[in-house]
C-alpha cells in the first residue's frame, strides 16, 4: 500500500477519464479552473478532446453537441457559470443528453468569494433550469469520493441519459489529500445503451419496459436526431397533449423513480443515541469529528449523504427511524434541511447553517449535538 | 443523385419566403457534391432558419437560440468525417455574437448559414442586429438607433476564411454554398431575404432593391486570403499528437517513520514569492512518506506576485475528517503579510506549540516556544525561506525528520532541483541526521 497526493479537482479528473471521459469543455473559474488544466493535460495526448469555450455557454454547447455525436463529456465550473448552464442544464435533461456537469461551490451569492467555499448551489442545481424536471445531484466528501462519485456520475449520466452534477466544494476540490488509489472502490463502468441497429427511427422511443431510449448518435450509419423543441418518439415537434404528457412522465419518472438504484450514503450508528446528524459534502468531516467528540456525554449517530437529488427519501426515513431528533449541517443557510424536514414531518429538525466562507467546526456542530 | 430534402415532412415556411429557395439551394448543392444525408448534420438555430433541420433527411440538431455552432463545433471535434452545416438568422447572429467571433478565429470546418432578413420573424418582427434604421418593425423607435451589422466585415476581422455574401435571389447561390461546403475551415454565408410574413408588410424590400443595397457594399466572394490557415480540428489532432504522455501521479512508499505520533497541525505563514506552497505539499510528501494522511489547505490572493501566502497542513496517522486548524503544534512565521492574515490564531496557541520565526518577524503575544531563524544573515534566498523553514523543523524533530524531508524532496524534485534544495536544507542543518 502506498499513498498519492493530489487536489480534489485533479481526482475528479482522473476519475473522469477513468470512467472513459473522452471530451471535455470548460471555462476557466475558481475554484474549478485545475479540473480543466488536468483534462488539458490527460486528454488531448490519448486522442480525447479538450476545448476552452469563450465562455460557459459554448463550452457546454460543445459538450452537447460532442454528447451526441457518441462522445462521454465533461464539463466544470461554479457558480457563476452554471447560473449560465442554465438553458443548456434543461437542453440536456428534456433531450436526454448524457453530460457530467462539475459544480465547484464558492460562496455566492454571484460572483461572491472566488477562493471560499459554500454548498450555496444545492437546490439551484436541481431547479435553476425551466421544466422543474428531477436531475442527478452527487456530493462528494473527500479526496476518494471526488474520484468514484465521478466514475459514477458518468455511469449515472450514461444509464439515464440525463445531466449528472457533482456538487463539489471549494475546501473539497482545492484541497490536496493524500489517499491510496489501491483502497478506492471503483465502480463498473456503464456505457450508454445503442438502439436497436434494425429498428425504427425513432430516437425517442421506448419500448414497454424501458424507461431510456437507446442512443442513435449523430455521424452514425442510421440517422440521428437531437431537438430542443417538445417532441415525440420520433424527435420531432409536436403539439399532441397526449405524447407531450408521455413525454414528460417518462422524463420524470425515469430518474425519481430509479433514485432507490443510486442512493448513495454513510452511515456511522452509535449505541444508545438519540439523534442523527444529517450531513453532506466536506461538512460531513467536521460532522465525525463532533459526533466522535461528543460519543460521552451524547452519543449521536451520523448520516451522510452523498445522492442529494433525487432526494433519497426511503434512505432517510429509514435511517433517521430510531432517532427522536435529528440535526442537519450545512455550508448555507438552509436549504437541503427544507427537504429533510419535509421528508421527516414527525422528527424534531434542529439546523445549524453558516455561509461566512469557513468551514463549519466541529465544536459548533457538537455544540447543537449536545445543547440543541 | 436523389434530394435530401424528406418527402414526409414539406417545408411550412411562409408563401413568398426566402427560407424556401435557400433550403432548396441548400439540397441542390449537397446533392450535386454528392454528400449522402448520413454523412451530414443540419444543426439549426432558433426562428424560423431553426426549421431547416426538419425538412432534410439527415443528421439533425436543433437546440437553443445563438448557440448552434457551439453545438455544431461539439460534432465536428467528435466526428471530423462529417459534414456540418449550420443554419440562423440574423437574430441567432445578434445573440449568438460571441460565439460567431470565436468560430471564426478558431477556423474549423462548418457552413454557416445567415439567412438575413433584417427582422425577428418568428416573435412578430422585431428590429435584429442587421434591420436598417429607416426600416419600420415592431420595436418601434429603437431601430433607429442602432447600426445594423455588416457580418462579413466583422467575420472578416475575426479570421473567417470563406465569406459570402448574397442574395437568395442571385443564381449563383447554388455553386456559393457548394464553394463554402467545399472549403476545408469556417465559411460564412450572409445570404440576404424577404420575410414576407412581417418585413416587407412595411419595408417595400424586393429582390431588386436587395441586388442594389448589395450593389453597394464591398464585394465578399470566397476565399479570403488574409484568413488562410490549417482547419482548426486537423491542427488540434496535429498538435496533440505531438503531446507526450502526461506523468502518473507521485507514488508514495513507507520508507520512513514520524518522529510524533500525534496529529499535527501545522501552519505556514508567508508572503508570495517564499515558495510557502510548495513547502506545504513537501510536508504532505514527507507525511506521507511515514505513512501519514494529509491534508493542505492554502490561502494566497487572486493576484500573485504580492500579498500572504498561507498554508494549513495535516498529518496524522488516522485518517483526517476535519481539515481546518484546530490546535496548530507548530507554526512557521516567515513574513509578516502571513502573520497579519493569521493574527486570531496567535492567542489559541498552547506552551507545547512550536513557531520557528524568521527574524524581523513580528508576533502577536503567544505561549508558544519560539525559535528565531535569521534566514538573511545565513545568505539563503527568500524563495527558499519555507523551504529552510522545514529544516529547521526536521532538525528539532518536530513533525517531520530529515529522513522524511530527504525523501519528499526526492518524490517532488528532479535531480537538478533535488540538489540545490538539498544545498538549502544543509544550510540551516549543517550535520544531517
Amino acid at each position: 500500500m502506498g499513498f498519492t497526493l493530489m487536489e480534489g479537482n485533479e481526482a475528479i479528473a482522473r476519475g473522469a477519464v477513468a470512467a472513459g471521459c473522452n471530451f471535455f469543455a470548460g471555462y476557466p473559474i475558481t475554484p474549478a479552473t485545475t479540473i480543466y488544466n488536468t483534462m488539458l493535460k490527460l486528454l488531448p495526448p490519448s486522442g480525447g478532446v479538450c476545448l476552452q469555450g469563450e465562455d460557459e455557454i459554448a463550452s457546454m454547447g460543445f459538450c452537447l453537441g460532442a454528447a451526441m455525436a457518441g462522445k462521454k463529456v465533461m464539463t466544470a465550473t461554479s457558480g457563476p457559470g452554471i447560473s449560465l448552464y442554465s438553458e443548456h442544464i434543461s437542453f440536456a435533461i428534456g433531450s436526454e443528453i448524457p453530460i457530467v456537469i462539475v459544480d465547484v461551490q464558492r460562496l455566492g451569492p454571484s460572483t461572491g468569494s472566488a477562493t471560499k467555499g459554500a454548498d450555496g448551489d444545492i437546490q439551484f442545481l436541481q431547479w435553476g433550469n425551466s421544466g422543474g424536471l428531477p436531475v442527478i445531484v452527487l456530493a462528494p466528501v473527500d479526496i476518494g469520493d471526488c474520484f468514484t462519485l465521478t466514475m459514477q456520475a458518468f455511469n449515472l449520466a450514461e444509464q439515464y441519459r440525463c445531466p449528472v452534477f457533482l456538487a463539489a466544494n471549494k475546501e473539497i476540490s482545492m484541497t490536496r489529500e493524500t489517499f491510496d488509489p489501491d483502497l478506492l472502490k471503483r465502480p463498473r463502468i456503464v456505457e450508454r445503451r445503442p438502439a436497436a441497429a434494425n429498428g425504427p427511427n425513432l430516437p425517442f422511443g421506448v419500448q414497454e419496459h424501458e424507461a431510456v431510449p437507446g442512443f442513435r448518435a449523430i455521424g452514425d450509419a442510421q440517422l440521428g436526431r437531437q431537438t430542443s423543441s417538445t417532441h415525440g418518439a420520433d424527435g420531432y415537434i409536436t403539439t399532441d397533449p397526449e405524447q407531450i404528457a408521455r413525454m414528460q412522465d417518462r422524463l420524470y419518472g425515469k430518474i425519481q423513480g430509479a433514485v432507490s438504484a443510486f442512493s448513495y450514503f454513510e452511515e456511522h450508528i452509535s449505541s444508545g443515541a438519540d439523534t442523527l446528524v444529517i450531513t453532506y459534502g466536506v461538512t460531513a468531516r467536521a460532522a465525525r469529528s463532533a459526533v466522535q467528540r461528543a460519543a460521552a456525554r451524547h452519543p449521536a449517530s451520523l448520516l451522510v449523504l452523498k445522492t442529494l437529488w433525487p432526494v433519497p427519501e426511503e434512505a432517510i426515513r429509514k435511517a433517521a427511524a430510531p432517532y427522536k431528533r435529528v440535526v442537519v449541517a450545512e455550508m448555507n443557510l438552509g436549504q437541503y434541511v427544507r427537504e429533510i424536514q419535509r421528508v421527516l414531518p414527525d422528527k424534531t429538525v434542529d439546523f445549524l447553517g453558516q455561509m461566512n466562507g469557513d468551514l463549519i467546526q466541529p465544536a459548533r456542530i457538537q455544540e447543537v449535538i449536545e445543547n440543541g | 443523385m436523389d434530394s435530401l430534402l424528406n418527402g414526409n415532412r414539406p417545408p411550412v415556411f411562409c408563401p413568398g419566403c426566402s427560407h424556401d429557395r435557400v433550403l432548396q439551394a441548400l439540397d441542390q448543392a449537397l446533392t450535386g457534391m454528392g454528400i449522402s444525408g448520413e454523412q451530414v448534420v443540419i444543426v439549426s438555430d432558433i426562428g424560423c432558419s431553426g426549421l431547416f433541420d426538419t425538412f432534410f433527411n439527415t443528421h439533425a440538431f436543433h437546440g437553443l437560440h445563438g448557440r448552434a455552432l457551439t453545438y455544431a463545433t461539439g460534432i465536428k471535434m467528435a466526428r471530423p468525417e462529417l459534414t456540418v452545416i449550420v443554419t440562423m438568422g440574423d437574430g441567432g447572429l445578434g445573440i449568438g455574437g460571441a460565439h460567431v467571433l470565436s468560430t471564426c478565429r478558431r477556423n474549423i470546418d462548418l457552413t454557416l448559414l445567415v439567412l438575413n432578413n433584417f427582422n425577428y420573424g418568428m416573435t412578430g418582427g422585431q428590429c435584429s442586429s442587421t434591420t436598417p434604421p429607416n426600416a419600420r418593425v415592431a420595436s418601434g423607435f429603437l431601430n433607429k438607433l442602432e447600426k445594423p451589422l455588416d457580418i462579413c466585415r466583422v467575420a472578416e476581422a475575426a479570421g473567417a476564411g470563406h465569406l459570402t455574401r448574397i442574395s437568395t435571389y442571385d443564381r449563383e447561390l447554388v455553386d456559393k454554398l457548394k464553394a463554402a461546403i467545399a472549403f476545408d475551415g469556417f465559411s460564412l454565408l450572409d445570404i440576404w431575404g424577404i420575410c414576407p410574413g412581417r418585413y416587407t408588410r412595411s419595408n417595400p424590400l424586393t429582390p431588386k432593391a436587395i441586388d442594389a443595397d448589395l450593389a453597394r457594399l464591398p464585394e465578399m466572394t470566397g476565399v479570403q486570403s488574409a484568413n488562410q490557415r490549417m482547419e482548426y480540428g486537423k491542427a488540434y489532432r496535429r498538435e496533440a499528437a505531438s503531446l507526450a504522455q502526461p506523468s502518473p501521479p507521485v507514488n508514495i512508499d513507507i520508507t520512513c517513520s514520524a518522529p510524533n505520533r500525534d496529529r499535527q497541525e501545522i501552519v505556514l505563514l508567508g508572503s508570495a514569492g517564499q515558495r510557502v506552497i510548495t513547502a506545504g505539499e513537501l510536508l504532505c510528501l514527507a507525511g506521507a512518506a511515514a505513512g501519514c494522511h494529509a491534508t493542505q489547505k492554502n490561502d494566497y490572493p487572486i493576484t500573485v506576485m504580492r500579498g500572504h501566502s498561507v498554508s494549513e497542513i495535516i498529518l496524522s496517522e488516522t485518517p483526517i475528517d476535519y481539515t481546518g486548524i484546530e490546535n496548530p503544534t507548530v507554526v512557521l512565521a516567515l513574513a509578516p503579510e502571513g502573520v497579519n492574515r493569521r493574527q486570531a490564531l496567535f492567542a489559541r496557541l498552547s506552551p507545547q506549540t512550536l513557531i520557528i520565526k524568521a527574524a524581523g518577524v513580528t508576533l502577536p503575544p503567544n505561549p508558544a516556544a519560539v525559535i528565531e531563524v535569521d534566514f538573511k544573515g545565513k545568505k539563503i534566498k527568500a524563495q527558499d525561506w519555507a523551504l529552510a523553514s522545514l529544516g529547521v523543523l526536521a532538525g528539532e524533530k518536530r513533525a517531520l525528520s530529515m529522513e522524511m524531508l530527504d525523501t519528499a524532496l526526492k518524490l517532488r524534485f528532479n535531480t537538478s532541483i533535488y540538489a540545490s534544495a538539498a544545498a538549502v536544507v544543509r544550510t540551516v542543518i549543517p550535520e544531517t541526521t
